[in-house]
């Protein structure tokens, strides 16, 4: 009797215990997607990196409009695209999503996903960064956050101790052009020997910034192999930069040794990468910013926020992101993080016009980031495949540089990439 | 009505007669179904867990695998071989195949030999023996993308520790993050730091569990330290040294930590001097959202990995099948012995 009964509590156990890991199993996907609570609404943004949106920021916005915002941050912009494109277009997404300009154009293929910007905001932005985020049908998708406007970092001591001008309205008149660039450069590293700009594949990223198209046109075809900006671009950094450069490309464990003991003069730098500088080499003094570009302007790097069309609360959403993409609150965005702001308005602020860098020597980086902003005349088109396509052209870079292959075959090798893709 | 009769003995006599069928009662019946169906209940939640999150899929990594995949919009057009096609004509592949194939070899190979020796000497009279013993299990707690991280710090071809010490012995700095040689080492390095030790105690308990008889008589019989350890000790470390190998070869096929954590954008390096086979698979994957490319890949190397275990099956059965014995009979006599044996047994029981 007594082993029966046992045997009993043994087979309902084992029923429970199974469908319990059934029912485990199913239940994962179904997170609440904001509750609603008479009237209350919260709402979710998922960032990465450093947006500049602290909670005291977003506390305004709940003080303004009762509703609350629920922040998620994920560490690098690369989790934030794997997150991403597995959720869109199924559910699971913040309310107000942010998208790196790097991956920006992989998602317009799925545009028509996304709650278009209401029109009554158009013109807010810098003219280049909203025609980037106009989609075929000409629906504005996304919400212009910071803008990347190149200038040139040097260090002030080490120009000097090559016999060039230290001061940075003279430097500034040393890159009208690449030519004039890559000369300078020249005559820095046939008197010191050591190498003047920190990374051959930055050059790439500034010269391809400035084409009207790179990889691919806008209809679709592929002209990357075919495209001789792209050629004319790979052999000048192939033949100029690679011989002035430290490394190869950026981010490496070299690099932000090098960077920290101060072993290169210059580097191509958009204001995010300022604060780089600043943390990775805080002992480094003679840093300046040049209010200077070869050849005009170039941007590099920057994000929108989007709004996913089938999100719990797309209203609330999108009045969410109007309101972090202003230009008062860019300009706060700015003070917390150095987010350089892509609304012109913004760009008028006393704020912005009147910051100083103390670390880059006092310079005026907030003036000069709205000239170099205002010198970008040229928003190069980026295919869907434009992030493969530049990753596949950075690696021959690196094959030179690296003495894997000479400048011929790792072209050769790059076509043959290419033509696979 | 007649009775329903449970009684054991009588139930097969129940039949043609034209009696009413037997109605069991509801516990009756429970205490049937419990005896067929519990059992399997039991064992069902592997098997349940098994098909969700392995079977499944598997198979749907095969229909993908034939298609062309939208990852976002969940929808796919039927094309046949081409990724397969794609995938086996991709330069990339072979060089990720070798790369894999040569860091495994780099790992497996010393990582072998140094936890024979490591285990070798453990298995000695030295003091404090479970200090010694757990300590080299320690690099095998620390998690590998941590490995990577100091490492790939160690490794870098200027400001690298490892350089540096090379400079100060002489030897000229290694470009580890050039030559696909040297990449594969310092990975290769990662990998047998990680995993010796566990290797180490494994051997070793295979090693206590060799008969202590044997060393007295082979120490009597005048040999030394080296003839007993190659006379006793590796022979009789046959099967587990098997084992070990089995589950180095499935570690070493599916190489990934380690190499994406070797330089700062994990994608095996500018000339694909390190990229493995699972690097490319997921950079297929998650790199270019191109899933019926990553699924067929998927599908090749898992090709390749039952190829390899079926070669590794082979030369395991010829190398078992002495194990353990030092009797001079083959595989053939002894089961004559043992059917021989079982036929004695049947005729003592009746």
């Amino acid at each position: 009797m007594k082993s029966r009964a046992l045997r009993r509590i043994g087979l309902i156990a084992g029923v429970a215990t199974t469908s319990a890991i059934v029912l485990a199993g199913c239940s994962g996907g179904g997170e609440d997607p904001g509750d609603e609570t008479e009237g209350e609404t919260t709402l979710t943004i998922a960032t990465f990196n450093d947006f500049g949106y602290t909670d005291d920021l977003l506390a305004e916005f709940t003080a303004e409009t009762g509703i609350k915002v629920v922040h998620n941050k994920a560490a690098t912009s690369n989790d934030a695209r794997a997150n991403f494109f597995q959720k869109l277009g199924k559910t699971g997404l913040a309310d107000v999503e942010a998208v790196e300009v790097d991956w920006f154009t992989e998602m317009m293929q799925y545009s028509d996903l996304l709650a278009p910007v209401p029109d009554d905001l158009k013109g807010r932005w810098l003219d280049w960064k909203e025609t980037a985020a106009t989609d075929a049908d000409g629906n504005l998708v996304a919400y212009g956050t910071d803008i990347g406007p190149q200038a040139v970092c040097y260090r002030a001591d080490l120009f000097e101790a090559a016999g060039l001008p230290t001061d940075r309205e003279e430097v500034a008149e040393l890159f009208p052009t690449w030519d004039a660039f890559f000369d300078v450069a020249d005559s820095y590293v046939e008197a010191t020997g050591t190498p003047f700009i920190d990374s051959a594949n930055s050059v790439l990223q500034g010269l391809v910034n400035q084409l009207d198209i790179a990889y691919e046109e806008p209809d679709g075809t592929i002209v990357a192999t075919e495209n001789p900006d792209i050629r004319a671009a790979y052999d000048t950094v192939v033949d100029r930069a690679v011989p002035i450069s430290a490394y190869a490309g950026q981010w490496s464990e070299d690099w932000y040794a090098s960077m920290a003991g101060g072993e290169f003069a210059a580097m191509l730098c958009p204001p995010w990468m300022h604060g780089i500088i600043a943390g990775e080499a805080p002992d480094v003094t003679g840093w300046d910013i040049a209010n200077a570009f070869p050849e005009g302007g170039g941007n590099w790097g920057g994000s929108y926020l989007v709004v996913p069309e089938n999100g719990a609360n797309v209203e609330a959403a999108q009045q969410l992101a109007d309101w972090l993409t202003s230009p008062e609150t860019q300009i706060k965005a700015f003070n917390n993080a150095g987010t350089f702001p892509s609304q012109p308005e913004a760009q008028e602020s006393a704020d912005l016009t009147g910051y100083v860098n103390e670390f880059f020597n006092d310079a005026p980086s907030g003036q000069i980031g709205i000239d170099r902003a205002n010198a970008i005349t040229v928003s190069t088109f980026k295919g869907p495949q434009y992030f493969q396509f530049h990753d596949a052209l950075q690696n021959a870079v690196t094959r030179v540089f690296d003495g894997l292959e000479d400048k011929e075959t790792a072209w050769n090798t790059w076509v043959t990439e290419v033509s696979a893709f | 009505m007649t009775l329903t009769d449970t009684r054991r003995g009588e139930r097969s006599s129940a039949t043609p007669d034209g009696r009413p069928p037997r109605v069991l009662s509801f516990s009756q019946r429970l205490s049937r179904w419990d005896l067929k169906i519990s059992p399997y209940l039991y064992i069902s939640p592997f098997f349940i867990m098994f098909a969700v999150v392995g079977l499944f899929p598997i198979a749907y990594t095969a229909v993908i695998s034939f298609m062309d995949w939208d990852l976002v919009r969940n929808s796919g057009e039927f094309i046949g071989f081409d990724q397969y096609v794609w995938i086996l004509t991709q330069p990339h592949f072979w060089t990720a195949l070798r790369n894999t194939f040569s860091i495994f070899l780099l790992s497996s190979i010393p990582q072998l030999i140094l936890a024979i020796f490591i285990a070798a000497v453990l298995d000695r009279n030295i003091r404090a023996k479970t200090f010694w013993r757990m300590s080299v299990l320690i690099p095998f707690v620390v998690a590998p993308v941590a490995v990577g991280l100091i490492f790939n710090a160690m490794f870098a071809d200027q400001s690298g520790l490892i350089n540096s010490w090379l400079s100060v012995v002489g030897l000229g700095p290694v470009p580890w993050h050039v030559e696909p040689f040297w990449s594969h080492v310092a990975i290769a390095t990662m990998v047998n730091y990680r995993w010796m030790g566990y290797n180490a105690l494994i051997l070793l308990a295979a090693m206590q569990a060799v008969n202590r008889d044997f060393y007295e008589a082979a120490t009597v019989d005048g040999a030394g330290p080296i003839r007993q350890f190659f006379s006793i000790t590796l022979p009789s470390l046959k099967p587990t040294l098997i084992f070990v190998i089995i589950t180095s070869t499935i570690g070493g096929l599916q190489i990934f930590d380690e190499p994406r954590m070797f330089d700062q954008f994990g994608r095996g390096g500018a000339g694909q001097q390190w990229l493995t086979i699972t690097l490319y698979l997921y950079d297929i994957g998650w790199g270019q959202w191109n899933f019926g490319r990553a699924a067929a890949m998927a599908w090749i190397l898992f090709i390749i990995i039952l190829g390899i275990g079926l070669i590794n099956l082979l030369i395991t059965r010829n190398l078992v099948r002495d194990e353990g014995l030092r009797s001079e009979t083959s595989k053939q006599q002894r089961r004559e012995q043992a059917k021989a044996a079982k036929k004695n047994v049947k005729e003592a029981g009746r």
